[in-house]
């Protein structure tokens, strides 16, 4: 099975249902196993923050959600993420791509990656980074974990995670 | 008439109704003259009320009113498109344009200058948009509640802001009581 259609999998055996993405090349086999699956309402968001809404709102109307994102986004997420998602103790999963890390060939995209984690940490949102196959392994209890504390969590993939670009 | 009188003369249609409101004075307006266990106030977070509640009404079957306003709507531009893409017919979203953001002194907005929102939400897809008069706008979301059909409504009305206090309720007990409401509705 791809890495992909387990990230997927396990987000729908967590009763994932509704999922925002904004395309990142380097996510593309995720947000095509989204697409395609037939328990997920898969909504393309033009802008992250905008996508977090969207989550808001159908967590309220009762589905799980989860956005699916690129980390040079981050920063235009922190008053939503701040303002909304936490103030009002929501859960939401963030599959977020580390652009910007070992094997990245456009150098601007470090300069968001440098700033990736400290963000996440200024903003006191539990981070998880996978870097080899084998740390997706712990993607159903991140989303459990998710699911139980009402907080967003943010799961980090790198280059060498999804074995280049 | 301006915002607040708008948001009155609503009252009698969004009664009992699922409404997301938009940050700032439309939020303390409507908990100041309305307040309903339905009603999910904005204390943050500005230009996603619209985006908030086409997530709710996509994720359930009761219908679901977004007030938001011609400054937040330019914030969050993007938000057009996709409701256009993503019809859902328990969704109406109802902009006050007053062509000012109210809530930080009636700074003048694009809308208020030459962008026609209304015009806007057509060219992005969006199937039945219905700009109105102020005087309307009790008629006109009855009407697109009615109607059954996504509807984007955009009321013209004017600047202006009368004293309201903020909304000191906590935002888990916002939320807990609109999911509570929600839920049981859909039981």
């Amino acid at each position: 099975m791809s890495i992909s259609k387990k990230l997927v999998d396990d987000m729908v055996n967590n009763g994932i249902s509704f999922v925002t993405t904004v395309p990142c090349k380097q996510l593309g086999g995720v947000i095509e196993e989204v697409d395609k699956h037939p328990d997920i309402y898969h909504i393309p968001s033009n802008k992250e923050d905008e996508g977090m809404g969207l989550c808001a709102g159908a967590f309220m109307g009762g589905k799980r959600s989860a956005i699916i994102m690129q980390n040079t986004a981050l920063g235009v997420t922190v008053n939503t993420l701040a303002t909304l998602i936490q103030y009002y103790r929501m859960p939401l999963p963030m599959l977020i791509s580390y652009r910007g890390e070992l094997g990245e060939p456009v150098a601007c995209q470090v300069e968001m990656a440098v700033h990736t984690k400290a963000i996440l940490a200024q903003l006191n949102i539990p981070t998880y980074h996978f870097h080899d196959a084998a740390d997706s392994e712990e993607f159903d209890k991140i989303l459990k974990y998710t699911f139980m504390c009402n907080k967003p969590v943010a799961i980090l993939t790198d280059a060498s995670f999804w074995k280049g670009y | 008439m301006i915002r607040s009188e708008v948001i009155k003369s609503l009252l009698p249609v969004l009664s009992g109704h699922f409404v997301v409101c938009n940050i700032g004075l439309p939020s303390q307006e409507l908990h100041m003259m309305g307040d309903q266990p339905t009603n999910f106030y904005m204390l943050g977070t500005m230009g996603l009320s619209s985006s908030i509640g086409l997530g709710v009404a996509l994720a359930q079957k009761q219908k679901v009113i977004s007030i938001d306003g011609d400054g937040s709507v330019l914030t969050n531009f993007g938000t057009l498109p996709t409701i256009a893409n993503n019809v859902a017919d328990n969704f109406v979203l109802f902009i006050v344009d007053n062509g000012s953001y109210g809530s930080t002194g009636d700074q003048p907005t694009y809308a208020g200058k030459k962008t026609s929102l209304a015009a806007v939400a057509k060219a992005c897809g969006c199937e039945n948009v219905v700009e109105c008069q102020a005087k309307d706008a009790a008629k006109t979301l009855q009407a697109a509640l009615d109607s059954n059909k996504m509807t984007v409504i955009v009321c013209k009305c004017e600047s202006g802001n009368i004293k309201v206090p903020v909304i000191t309720m906590d935002p888990v007990t916002i939320r807990d009581r609109f999911m509570g409401e929600l839920k049981a509705r859909n039981a």
